[in-house]
């Protein structure tokens, strides 16, 4: 979550709003922030810290683990119509990587606002070339995107 | 969100999901397994949920549905103080 809010002027930027849900109660929640994150981050985590006490919406989002009743790291980006575009989730021992949210949501962000008229292709960060799906791309993706740009 | 502050008081409250109505709440109790659904799918409405939270130095309560016409980064993580 440290990590998260080290890039939150980035996702704000982007108009993201983040919620950090576990099965902590807003008590310790608040204890965290003061006692760790806020040392470990300026200004601490600013987004909001969700108490899933009983595990109940992670369990809707499938992502509560019934043996060690937590919520495993599961992260969704939810667009401005409420719509789930990208699930990732990964057992407790390994973190994200915020690059790589931030990196998805400039994608969907770039293909919400051309309508869908443009696809970010493997790899693809702002800057890189996006394809344009269409009858004339069938076949020709090899001339328009070399495999170079998607590292 | 929730800007207001929430009272506090001794219990622990948690949050819980909203809308949807469940088949479960009128039906006879299901064995446990059943109970639990799945509902967060790609390209699906987010399952809409309201929970306390602790926000801008605050409790308040948060809701889900509160943030539509923004992007929101939800974030799921094993527990407070925990190493990764």
């Amino acid at each position: 979550m440290a990590a998260v809010a080290v890039k939150a002027k980035e996702l704000e930027a982007l108009g993201a709003e983040v919620m950090a849900v576990s099965v902590d109660s807003q008590f310790v929640h608040k204890i965290w922030q003061e006692e760790e994150l806020s040392k470990m981050v300026e200004g601490g985590f600013p987004f909001a810290m969700v108490a899933d006490s009983a595990g109940k919406i992670g369990q809707v989002y499938g992502c509560y683990d019934e043996i060690a009743g937590v919520n495993t790291r599961g992260r969704f980006i939810i667009d401005p119509d409420g719509v789930i575009q990208a699930i990732e989730i990964l057992t407790p021992p390994v973190g994200r990587n915020v690059d790589e949210l931030i990196r998805q949501l400039q994608a969907f962000q770039l293909v919400r606002r051309t309508g869908g008229a443009e696809a970010a292709p493997s790899g693809w960060r702002p800057g890189k070339p996006t394809l344009k799906p269409g009858p004339e791309l069938v076949g020709k993706v090899w001339k328009q995107w070399k495999v170079e740009s998607g590292f | 969100m929730g800007k207001d502050e929430e009272k506090v008081g001794c219990g622990r409250p948690t949050g819980a999901t909203v809308g949807e109505p469940s088949k479960g709440q009128e039906a006879p109790p299901q064995k446990r397994e059943e109970a639990v659904m799945v509902t967060a799918k790609i390209g699906s409405k987010a399952p809409d949920f309201e929970a306390p939270a602790f926000v801008g130095g605050k409790f308040g309560r948060v809701k889900l549905s509160d943030h539509l016409g923004k992007w929101v980064v939800l974030c799921f993580y094993p527990g407070d103080f925990t190493f990764v």
